[in-house]
């Protein structure tokens, strides 16, 4: 592990350059993406990859060079480069970054588990192979496929303020999805895939439930299939976990990014209905949303010691009994807007610059089980796992759908709802949390595939959640 | 200011020795493909019209597949620039795939593309300076609040096989995509795009987009939802071409249920005899061959509003006995070309007569996939027009509607005009698709939110 460490601090600390401050931030991933379709295993897809990127100061101006060239020669270039850039663009240049201070922690951090050997490809594929086969014969069962993905990143930050930041890590990302089709409708029902990331190594797979889970699975797209569409009007909501990280990432998260309130994002990801004078004034929500930042959770897919500004990360509430308290913005994003933020200043890659981005935000638990919260909705409907996200370009007026309902009436669980889909507005929608499920209904979750940023850049977020309750939301269905 | 560093001469070099180096390499009955993607990128962002944040990116990788007795594994290489460097992480990549090969049983879907192909598509038409650029733009922009990201440089692609296929592809291009802003919130969208960077349409380009941000200023226009009449501009069309571009025409999609078209490539149902789409790779910024190693030609996705082609990768061909046709992997169009209509544009807001003008929309998704349902909001200069007067800029609001209606029962009219609209998507790497779009008039836009 880092066995590139000396040599890169070595070149480092021969690099020249008149800057009052720079950076280099090394980056090194190996993956690979393994499935079997239909029982069929597909051609396993691996990658390996490295490169830095090299940032500069220069009269309070930042500006950065990225290049696959990690030798003495190619890294002096791209510094200079780098460099130039920034003395040309100083008449143009929107920040002054002059009184910004930097960081000089030196840290290493590791995913759990990393000491231990992730299972072979001959291991993998039998697994795959042995849920692919579990999913039983029936003709309305077009589609099917067992994934397992896996990357491993090691990261080094050096700057010239004395930082040396090592970071090793491991995501995993297992799933299974199933489609059943009957002439005319088609329903898929899904595992893990995009919603359930974590790192670690096999322990992954075990928390996943993907093991033994086949034939579940394909009986619950049967059960789809076989359904009545939701049925339109408003009802009490309860979203369990798969589906409450999409909602906190689309109505929490994307809004309480700092470079979005700043206006950097307004010609891609957009804006916020978000303002930074709401900060310790806003009800975001009811009094029971308590939502936090937080790195601590070790499996959870972006916990981490420091952020790729080098900045120091530590739990902090967002948002305490429904008050908001805090936006995503890291160090930059605070010297700009002269706020608190959080560590959240991240890269996708080495190809990329660090910006705003979520990383851990979480729902707090609150005190009922999942009997006690069903239990108390009297005419509602339980929805599982995304399927369908639209939001605004404030991240105010939403729509999103789920493979799995189930109505709820007097208490009880009822009857099984396809195509369930529901829209809101998010400035009232937190507010109508009735509800919060504790620890029993609390899951770990996370997506590699936030998107943001010009230059794009689709960066691996964590969501950890109660089920939760809503009243009175507008509920629909489809049309097939 | 940009240097834009290896040449493109010197990067097709490059890629001819790693080929070269590796049919050395090659055991029989071993074979390989080896695919190349290289760029050298200045990105510029803007905000408040002041430069936000700037970098130059150099990147180059190989995506290595080994097959072997019936089976095949791929390896993506990130490149150093230097030839001894990546001579040697090739050789350690093919020892990689070899060692993974007997791991893996055969794959009855390989199917292998025996052809010795060739093709070269050079373009070095000569980048505009950066510093050149940004002060153009910063110039343009003064007294305004624009925000916008330049992209700019040249992208390298290539292909070779042990069957002696050999395709390599350069392009240098530019993308400046930015808004402008109204102090209420309201935005005008636009892009100046192409190889050329021209001083005199940058500034034509700018000024038009200048003149829509004064409409902007009216009072907003709020919509109860419901259902209303409604223009979509080339860019709004484009988004709904996205969505239905994912997994929509793909062949794999279409067989396991998962495509919004599927009941359009069944028969069931069908678009307008005005929807006549082509996917035409001839002349567009796309390479003339796939990732996977097959010459793409033009094709005929859906004629007069009835489903003809699928994208068919080779895997999709081999498993539904179809006709490989250049599809990637992830068979989605790369160069959709819509046929126009015959409205003139300068006569759309008098066909519109009473509704919305929809420069952009936004964020699109399913609401019902199989039945082509999607939902999505207004984005930027969104206007209420009256007796064919634009009246206000109008809020955002939601829409919740079929594509067999948008495109099928409820479309008026296209435009005669098209526009080609050029990706300023940045994931991972630049870019090259296109989309050549009309506008189009709908009878009925149903809004919901």
């Amino acid at each position: 592990m880092f066995d590139f460490h000396p040599q890169l601090k070595q070149r480092f600390a021969a690099l020249r350059t008149g800057a009052e401050f720079f950076s280099l931030r090394y980056v090194r991933e190996s993956g690979q993406y393994l499935s079997v379709r239909k029982n069929v295993a597909e051609p396993p897809s691996l990658r390996r990859d490295e490169g830095a990127m090299l940032t500069v100061r220069v009269n309070g101006v930042e500006a950065y060079a990225a290049t696959n060239d990690l030798s003495p020669a190619g890294l002096q270039a791209a510094l200079d480069k780098a460099e130039q850039q920034a003395r040309q663009l100083k008449p143009h240049a929107l920040l002054d970054l002059r009184d910004q201070r930097v960081s000089s922690d030196r840290a290493d951090y590791f995913s759990p588990n990393l000491d231990q050997p992730f299972p072979s490809l001959s291991e993998c594929y039998e697994l795959l192979g042995a849920e692919s086969a579990a999913v039983p014969r029936d003709e309305r069962l077009v589609n099917w496929q067992v994934s397992i993905g896996m990357t491993h990143v090691e990261q080094i930050y050096l700057s010239s303020a004395g930082a040396e930041l090592r970071q090793a890590q491991r995501f995993v990302y297992p799933g299974l999805d199933v489609t059943a089709y009957d002439g005319n409708d088609s329903q898929t029902r899904s595992l893990g895939r995009e919603n359930f990331g974590q790192q670690g190594g096999a322990d992954v797979i075990s928390r996943c439930g993907l093991i033994g889970a086949g034939p579940h699975i394909a009986d619950q797209a049967l059960q789809l299939l076989l359904a009545p569409n939701t049925p339109p009007g408003a009802r009490d909501l309860l979203l369990m976990p798969d589906q409450m990280m999409l909602q906190i990432h689309e109505s929490i998260g994307h809004p309480l990014e700092l470079d979005r309130i700043l206006g950097d994002e307004r010609n891609y990801a957009g804006t916020s209905f978000v303002k930074a004078q709401d900060f310790g004034q806003l009800q975001y929500g009811s009094k029971w949303l308590n939502v936090t930042f937080d790195p601590d959770i070790p499996e959870q897919l972006a916990s981490y010691g420091h952020d790729d500004d080098g900045s120091a990360a530590s739990k902090q509430f967002l948002i305490r009994e429904g008050l908001l308290l805090r936006p995503l913005g890291g160090a930059l994003s605070q010297f700009r807007a002269g706020m608190d933020g959080v560590a959240n200043s991240r890269a996708c890659s080495w190809n990329r610059p660090p910006i705003d981005r979520m990383a851990n935000l979480n729902i707090e638990p609150g005190d009922q089980s999942l009997a006690q919260l069903i239990g108390n909705i009297e005419h509602g409907i339980l929805m599982s796992t995304n399927r369908s996200w639209s939001i605004d370009d404030a991240r105010n007026k939403f729509q999103f759908g789920c493979e799995w309902g189930q109505l709820i009436e007097n208490g009880e669980l009822k009857g099984v709802v396809k195509n369930p889909n529901y829209r809101g507005v998010s400035a009232q929608f937190w507010k109508s949390l009735s509800a919060v499920g504790d620890t029993s209904t609390f899951q770990v979750l996370g997506t590699p595939n936030c998107g943001k940023g010009e230059p794009n850049q689709v960066i691996r977020v964590g969501h950890a959640s109660p089920a939760c309750v809503f009243s009175q939301v507008d509920v629909f269905g489809g049309d097939a | 200011m940009t240097t834009y560093t290896t040449p493109a001469n010197s990067q097709a070099a490059s890629f001819k020795a790693l080929v070269n180096g590796l049919r050395e390499a090659i055991r029989e009955p071993e074979q390989f493909t080896l695919s190349y993607a290289a760029e050298s990128s200045a990105f510029v962002r803007f905000n408040h019209a002041k430069v936000r944040q700037a970098g130059q990116v150099q990147q180059a990788s190989v995506g290595l597949k080994l097959i072997n007795d019936g089976r095949h594994a791929d390896l993506d290489i990130t490149l150093s620039g230097a030839a001894e460097v990546d001579a040697r992480r090739l050789a350690d990549g093919l020892q990689q795939l070899r060692e993974t090969l007997p791991l893996l049983p055969p794959d009855p879907y390989l199917l292998l593309n025996h052809n010795g192909w060739q093709s070269n598509n050079v373009q070095a038409h000569p980048l505009p300076d950066t510093e050149q650029v940004v002060g153009e733009i910063t110039r343009a922009a003064e007294g305004l609040d624009l925000v916008g990201f330049y992209a700019a440089g040249p992208i390298s692609r290539g292909f070779a096989s042990s069957a002696g296929a050999f395709g390599w592809h350069q392009a240098n291009s530019f993308n400046f995509d930015f808004s402008l802003f109204h102090a209420n919130g309201q935005a005008v969208k636009a892009s100046y795009a192409g190889h050329q960077w021209d001083s005199e349409g940058f500034a034509r380009r700018f000024a038009q987009a200048r003149e829509q941000l004064a409409f902007l200023g009216r009072p907003l226009r709020t919509l109860a939802p419901g259902q209303y009449r409604a223009y979509l501009a080339p860019a709004a069309l484009e988004e709904i071409m996205s969505l239905l571009s994912w997994g929509g025409f793909s062949a794999q999609s279409i067989a396991s249920k998962s495509s919004p078209l599927q009941k359009l490539y069944s028969g069931d149902h069908s678009f307008s005899p005005l929807v006549s789409l082509d996917e035409h790779v001839s002349g567009s910024l796309s390479p003339a061959f796939s990732g996977e190693g097959y010459p793409r030609s033009d094709l005929k996705l859906i004629v007069e509003g009835q489903a003809e082609a699928q994208l068919v990768s080779s895997r999709s061909a081999a498993e539904y006995g179809l006709t490989a046709n250049g599809a990637g992997g992830g068979e989605a169009p790369s160069a959709l070309n819509m046929a126009a209509g015959a409205l003139p544009e300068a006569d759309v807001l008098r066909q519109l007569g009473t509704g919305l003008y929809i420069s952009n929309l936004w964020y699109l998704n399913y609401s019902d996939l199989p039945g082509a349902r999607m939902t999505g909001m207004t984005r930027f200069a969104t206007f209420w027009v009256e007796n064919g007067q634009i009246q206000a800029p109008v809020s955002t609001m939601r829409f919740d509607d079929s594509a067999f209606s948008l495109l099928g029962s409820q479309l008026e009219a296209l435009t005669q005009e098209r526009e080609l609209l050029l990706s300023a998507s940045t994931y991972s790497q630049r870019a090259t698709a296109s989309a050549l779009l009309p506008g189009a008039v709908v009878s009925r836009l149903t809004l919901t939110l």
